[in-house]
Formats: structure tokens, sequence, C-alpha cells
């Protein structure tokens, strides 16, 4: 079974400006990922393209791509999911650094910006803090992120405003901490995302949560995050 | 020579949870420290580590860190050292809870402990009842763990350099190690990295073999560095073949699987993990579990029209438990094997997983080795934490929990060391510029053009070799071959050439040189183990099938000048404990 490709391709030392190339790949086999068409292609077709890629199971989250227009893990993406011929991009609205590999700094900077650590005032006890199983629920579906941006990514308000909406996967990270029983900077991480920009131009469009791989739900989260600044407030 | 310059107490190279958990050590103590990684933090291996890390908390069952250490000597058939044993599992309890203060999530027990499973070699009282000493966040503990770390790392402003490939250390003609020359992924532009103290903490070299459960990154950099800096690497014979990858692609199955209380069947449906160690059955060690796949495949109980595997049964444990233990590897087995395991036995065999040799170190951290007539003396300037380094705790096999332990306790110890050292060292030493330049010139060799052979196509044959040649049960006729075969791969090494000479983020070029590294570790591994000529843990020599304690209870160490081997001895004397002599190892 054959199958046809088309990828961006821009190298900033000889592109004046990014191009869609064409691939044609044979001897697709069942099962085969995208990751394994990728790497194939680079391995017999075209050694120049580059992409990110490591673990190959979709627990590392490097090679998240745009993919026929919706963003995704290239390793657990089957081929045969896929209509053809498959259009392949960088993720959208960074800035491309090679190819599929985007510049993530941005994205980086807003998970640094929401205190991404579990941060306790008391004294440490020589134990483990105390946490009821139903307490550790509340963590599921949150630790889980992969930083793979996937869902910042497809956010329209990201797209916007990088530099000043956290976006999705921070704001995840944000409840994430929120969340845990154990942390008690409640109240100076909500006040980190008071004002109009870092929380509030989530539209709730869920796009993060249609995309995310893990299939987190980031917009839940966000809304969490919403009740509890009204919460105390009041 | 304009190659930019930075500089810094410590260098860290490799982002995983031993490089992590030293730099925090060393940022907390006001340590300028820089962390170099081929990948963002989080994307290091240390991520995809699934059943989690044992200590003797006793949360679930009775246990003491005594008990760790039986479980820890006899899991290493008696190659492990047992001064760094004790102190590994001594150290245990502090390091889970340390890294819980730090927010990692562990799963939790009704009276708000953290949860602990039961894994493969773990004994009550010095071999009796089956322990539960597996501290785990549902089956993503790694995960967990690395992520912390990094969250810490960024609270203590530690330093990162993401995306920058280690070419090499840089070092003086004493023999102080200097840093290291690192390239600039995204520019194509070298960097000199000045450092009082260096530590290698790049992981293994599980792409050494076809079939692995390792990210594409493991290319064993930092040991191919320290074998180039004239470092004879020590035990690369003991590669460990995890049980329970998925058949024919390799995606580990964690061993909390079998914790759980799931089992292995073969194609008869039954229980064979009974006739190969009555005792602990499925729970024997993984060198143990692993080879009786293997017989089980070999003498025709194997499962699927091609009988080349067996089934890991855990429909029985129901789909509650699943889902909340086991949730990772349920949407892996979907993923890859197309089965749900709530229904349906996931297909397995055993996979390459954990490279137990590595740079040898001593308990602190420092690498060490032969000088004169010295067994072994450190070398100023230079440490190695986790699976890079050979401390050793692991001997012949590892058991399984012990890596993220081995890691976060190491890597810790290494950061305390490197901060005595730094209290003593108060200056840059001068850099050598000969050091710089041979550096340089490893990089410069992949600016040669023209037609040659392609690096993919020798890494899959590497691979293959490997495969072949250095598998779960090896013999003297095909190990000899295999070195042949490995030879004959590193001359035409010199004839590679790639296609891409662009700067900017240029993976073929970082590929080359990960394929130049594997290249040194696969001659290391298949000469070490062609020459030792007996079976012990992961090393299973048809021809010696024996352990032979009066010859070979000694570390191998290879140097890369002239495929040399050397031995020294294993260090049989704990801290303050009675030695564990060795015994006949039974499950």
């Amino acid at each position: 079974m054959t199958m046809r490709f088309s990828i961006y391709r821009y190298d900033p030392d000889k592109d004046s400006k990014p191009y869609m190339q064409q691939y044609t790949l044979s001897e697709i086999g069942p099962g085969m990922m995208l990751l394994d068409a990728l790497l194939k292609i680079k391995a017999d077709l075209d050694e120049t393209l580059s992409f990110r890629r490591s673990c190959g199971e979709g627990v590392c989250g490097s090679d998240a791509l745009n993919i026929n227009g919706r963003n995704g893990l290239a390793c657990i993406t089957p081929l045969k999911s896929l209509r053809e011929p498959v259009e392949i991009r960088p993720l959208p609205g960074l800035p491309v650094i090679r190819d599929l590999v985007v510049d993530m700094t941005q994205f980086y900077n807003q998970y640094r910006a929401v205190k991404p650590y579990l941060t306790v005032h008391d004294p440490e006890p020589e134990i483990e803090y105390e946490q009821t199983p139903q307490q550790r629920d509340q963590l599921d579906g949150l630790y889980e992120c992969i930083l793979c941006a996937c869902c910042s990514t497809s956010c329209p308000s990201f797209w916007w405003n990088p530099d000043k909406f956290r976006g999705p996967a921070a704001l995840l990270q944000a409840w994430r901490f929120l969340a845990d029983s154990r942390d008690q900077a409640t109240e100076e991480r909500l006040q980190d995302l008071a004002g109009a920009y870092s929380l509030f131009r989530c539209h709730t469009i869920m796009n993060c949560v249609d995309v995310c791989p893990k299939g987190l739900n980031p917009t839940k989260a966000i809304g969490n995050i919403r009740k509890l600044m009204l919460k105390n407030q009041v | 020579m304009g190659i930019a310059k930075r500089k810094f107490d410590s260098l860290v190279i490799g982002a995983g949870g031993g490089g992590l958990r030293a730099a925090l050590q060393l940022s907390r103590a006001e340590a300028t420290v820089a962390v170099v990684s081929k990948v963002f933090p989080t994307r290091s291996h240390t991520v995809a580590a699934q059943g989690g890390m044992n200590a003797a908390l006793a949360n679930v069952l009775p246990d003491n860190w005594h008990w760790h250490m039986y479980d820890t000597v006899k899991g290493s058939d008696y190659l492990g050292d047992q001064d760094a044993i004790e102190y590994m599992c001594r150290a245990a309890s502090h390091c889970v809870i340390e890294l819980e203060h730090s927010g990692v999530p562990f799963s939790r027990l009704d009276n708000g402990k953290i949860y602990q499973r039961a894994f493969g070699g773990q004994s009550q009282n010095f071999g009796g009842d089956q322990a539960a000493r597996t501290c785990a966040a549902a089956d993503r503990t790694g995960h967990a763990i690395l992520h912390a770390l990094y969250q810490q790392n960024i609270r203590a402003k530690t330093h990162f350099f993401d995306e920058y490939f280690a070419i090499d250390l840089l070092k003086d003609e004493e023999g102080y190690v200097l840093g290291a020359l690192v390239l600039d992924i995204e520019t194509g532009e070298p960097l000199m990295i000045e450092a009082k103290t260096t530590l290698l903490a790049t992981g293994g070299v599980g792409q050494l073999f076809r079939t692995n459960t390792n990210a594409r990154i493991n290319t064993g950099d930092g040991m191919a560095m320290a074998l180039r800096a004239g470092i004879p690497i020590q035990d690369m014979e003991f590669f460990q073949f995890h049980p329970t990858g998925i058949a024919g692609k390799g995606m580990l199955i964690t061993e909390g699987v079998r914790g759980e209380g799931g089992y292995l069947i073969n194609k008869d449906g039954e229980r064979f993990m009974e006739r190969y160690a009555p005792h602990a059955r499925d729970l024997a060690s993984r060198d143990v579990v692993s080879r009786a796949i293997a017989i089980e495949v070999r003498e025709g109980r194997g499962c699927g029209p091609r009988g080349d595997h067996v089934l890991l049964k855990l429909d029985h444990l129901g789909a509650d438990v699943i889902k909340k233990r086991l949730p990772g590897i349920r949407d892996t087995a979907m993923t890859f094997a197309h089965v749900d395991p709530i229904d349906t036995p996931i297909p397995i065999f055993p996979t390459a997983h954990y490279t137990m040799g590595g740079i040898p170190t001593n308990r602190f951290g420092q690498v060490v080795a032969p000088l004169g007539q010295l067994v072994e003396e450190p070398i100023p300037g230079l440490y190695a934490a986790g699976e890079c380094a050979c401390v050793s705790v692991h001997g012949a096999n590892r058991l399984g929990g012990n890596s993220l332990l081995d890691i976060v306790v190491f890597g810790r110890a290494a950061g305390n060391h490197i901060i005595e050292y730094l209290t003593e060292n108060h200056y840059h030493r001068p850099m050598n510029m000969d050091s710089v330049e041979q550096a340089m010139q490893r990089l410069a060799r992949w600016d040669q053009t023209g037609d040659g052979e392609s690096v993919d196509a020798l890494r899959m044959e590497l691979q293959r070799e490997m495969e072949n040649h250095c598998g779960v049960f090896r013999t003297a006729e095909v190990l000899q071959d295999g070195v042949a075969k490995i030879k004959a791969i590193e001359q035409r090494m010199k004839d590679a050439r790639i296609q891409d000479h662009s700067k900017i983020f240029n993976t073929a070029r970082i590929e080359a040189m990960e394929l130049e590294n594997m290249v040194d570790l696969a001659l290391a591994t298949v000469i070490s183990a062609e020459a030792r000529k007996e079976s012990r843990g992961a090393h299973s020599r048809v021809d010696f099938p024996d352990r032979d304690d009066v010859h070979w209870m000694k570390h191998s160490l290879y140097s890369r000048d002239g495929y040399k081997l050397d031995y020294k001895p294993v260090r049989t004397k704990p801290l303050s404990v009675d030695p564990f002599p060795p015994q006949k190892r039974v499950y």
C-alpha cells in the first residue's frame, strides 16, 4: 500500500519562504503510526526533513504536529485514520525554526508563569503529607499533561495573545496546584491570574479539549479556577 | 577560535531524574548550575517510567531497608557493590518523602499515606513472603517524578540549556574535567561550557537493540563521552531485557501489572511461571521471567499464529483496578496492541530495556578509573549518576522499582559531593584549548560532503546485529560473530556521510553523532559479553550455564583503546551491616 504526504518545509538557512513538499511512501504496513511514516521519509527519501520525536508512545510530548488541520501527536496517530494526501504542518501560532520544528519559548514561559510547583508554607513533617484517595483523585486529569502544546496552539485566544494569555496548558497546571490539598498558595495563585488576560481571555471555544492527546480537559480546569475566584471573593 | 563560552560552578549533562535531582540540590545550595539537555527536560526518558520507586516505607506490609538491601544484592546476582546498595536502600525512604514534599502526586492509601505495590524480586524478612515496596503514582510514576523535579528546578532558578547536544568532555593534562563542548541544536553553533564539576546524567543505551522499550534519544551519549575521554566503562555485558514489552513493537508494559495480580500464560493457558519460580512465580526477578518466556516460545508453547509471544492476563483484576492503577498501560495496549486489557490479554515478549553497566562511580557519584597500581581513583571534577553510571547497585540484574530510586538517590548524593568539592575548589582551572580543538573535530567530521553510507541504514544494521548476537541467550560462537559484525560496522562508519548540511536544527547531524556513540557502546557490550564465561543475572551463556563466583565475581572494565578488557573486584563489604555472601539464587 502507498500513501501520499504533503509536508511543510522551511529552512531559513536556504529557503526564502516556506513551501509544501510532496512525498509518496510505499510499504505502508498495518498498524503504522504517522511518526513511523515521518521516520521512513527521513530515512529513505529525504534526510533533510526536520522534526522532533523521542518516546514514540505518547508520553514525552515531543512530536506534536498539525495533522490534516488538527493538532495531535504523530506517534499515536494511526496512518489509517488519515485522509490523503496527509497534510502535515508545524503547530500553528508559534514561530517556525525549521520544517516541523517550532519555537516553543512562549508556551514554556506561560507554563513557568503559573508557578507550577507545590508550595507549602508550614514546616515539613518527617513523613509524607497526608492526602486521602479522594483528595488525590482531584489531581487525575491534571497531572498527566505532557506539555506537548497541542491545546495552547489550537486556541485562538492564545494565538492573539501568546504573551499575555496563559493558555490552556498552563492554566491546566495552575488548577493542578490549586486542586492539590497539600498546596498552600491558593491566594497568591488566584491573584496572579486576576486581570483581563491571564485567565479571562478563555472564551470556552474548547479546541483544547478537542485536541488533547491525553484526553484532558483544560476548559473545565479554567472553569474551576473561575469558580474558585468567585467563591474566594465572596 | 571564536567559540562562545559560558562559565558555571557546575555543569549537568542530561535532564532526566538523575540530572534534575542533582541540579536541584546544587541550585538550592546556591551554586550556579547549567543543565544541558538534547531535549526539553520533561521529554527525557525518565518520563516513561511506569511502575514506581522502591522504598521500605512499610505503608502496606511490614518492611525495612535491610530486607530491601538483601533483595537488591540477590537480584544483582551478587555483582552489586554492597556499600552502594546499603547506602541506596537506607536513603530510599527519605528520598521518597522529599519527592512527595516536592509535589509528586503519589497514589494514596485510605489512611492518606503513599500507595505501595508489589514488584518483582521483593521479599519480607530476607527471602520470605512477597513485600509491597514500590511507591507508585498510578502507572505514571516516572512522569510524575520528572515533572515535579523540573518544576522545583524552575522554582530554584536552575539555568537550562534546552536542546543542546553534548559533543565531548573537556579535560586538561592533569586529568581534571573542565566542562564540555556542546552544540546548540537550534542554531548549529558550538558552545564551550566551563565548569568546576561536570555531572553526566545522560541515561542508558536501549537503542542498541532493534526492539526496545526506550525512547529514540537513549543513545548512551555520556557513556560514549566517558569512553572517548579514556575512562573504561563497567559491566556493559549486563543488559536487561524486560519480560513484558508489547510483542513485536517493544512498548513497555509495567511489572506493576503483575504486581497488581496479573500473570503470564502460554498457548495452553498455563500459568507457566509456576514451573520456573514456584515461590515468586510471575514476580520473580526480570532476568528469570524473560528467560522463561523465551524458553516457552522456543519450545513451541508461544501464542499467536507464529507462536512468537506469550500473553499477559489481567482482565481478572476488574475494570476498576485497571482504570485506577494501570490507566497508562491500558492506553498503550489499546493504541499499539489493539486490545483492551479489561477483557483481552496483552501479547508480550522480552524487550531490551535497561543498561545495568555504565560509567564506574563510587557511592558519592564520583567517576572512578584505575590509576597506576590503584584499583580506582576519582577523576577530579567528573561525576555520573543514573542509568549512564554504574555505581554499581544493580550488578548483573536490576530489580524493578530500583531505577527511579537509583537516579534520585545518586543524583542527590552527587549533588551533595559536588557542593563539597566546590568549597575546596574555588576557581575554574585554565581551559585546555587542545581538548576543545579535539571536540570541534568530532563536529567537523560530519561536514564532509559527497556520497557515503547512510547513517540510518547503519543504525538499523547495528540494532539488528545486536539483537541477533547479544540477546537473552548467548554463546561463544554467536558472540564472536557479533564482535566481528560490530567491528565491521565501526569500520564502515568512516564512510558514512550525511546529506543535510544546514546549520539550523539539523537532526541528521545529531543522529550521526548519536550513532558514533552507539557503535562504541555496542562494541563495549558485545566484547564484554564474549569475554565473560559464566551465566550471571541478565548475562546468560548457554555454553556456561552456571554462575562462577571463583573466577567471575568481578566487574568488567572495557576501554576503547585497543578494545581492552580489565577487571576489578566487587565491593562485598557493606557500610555497617554484615555482607550477604553469594548463594544459589532461587525465586
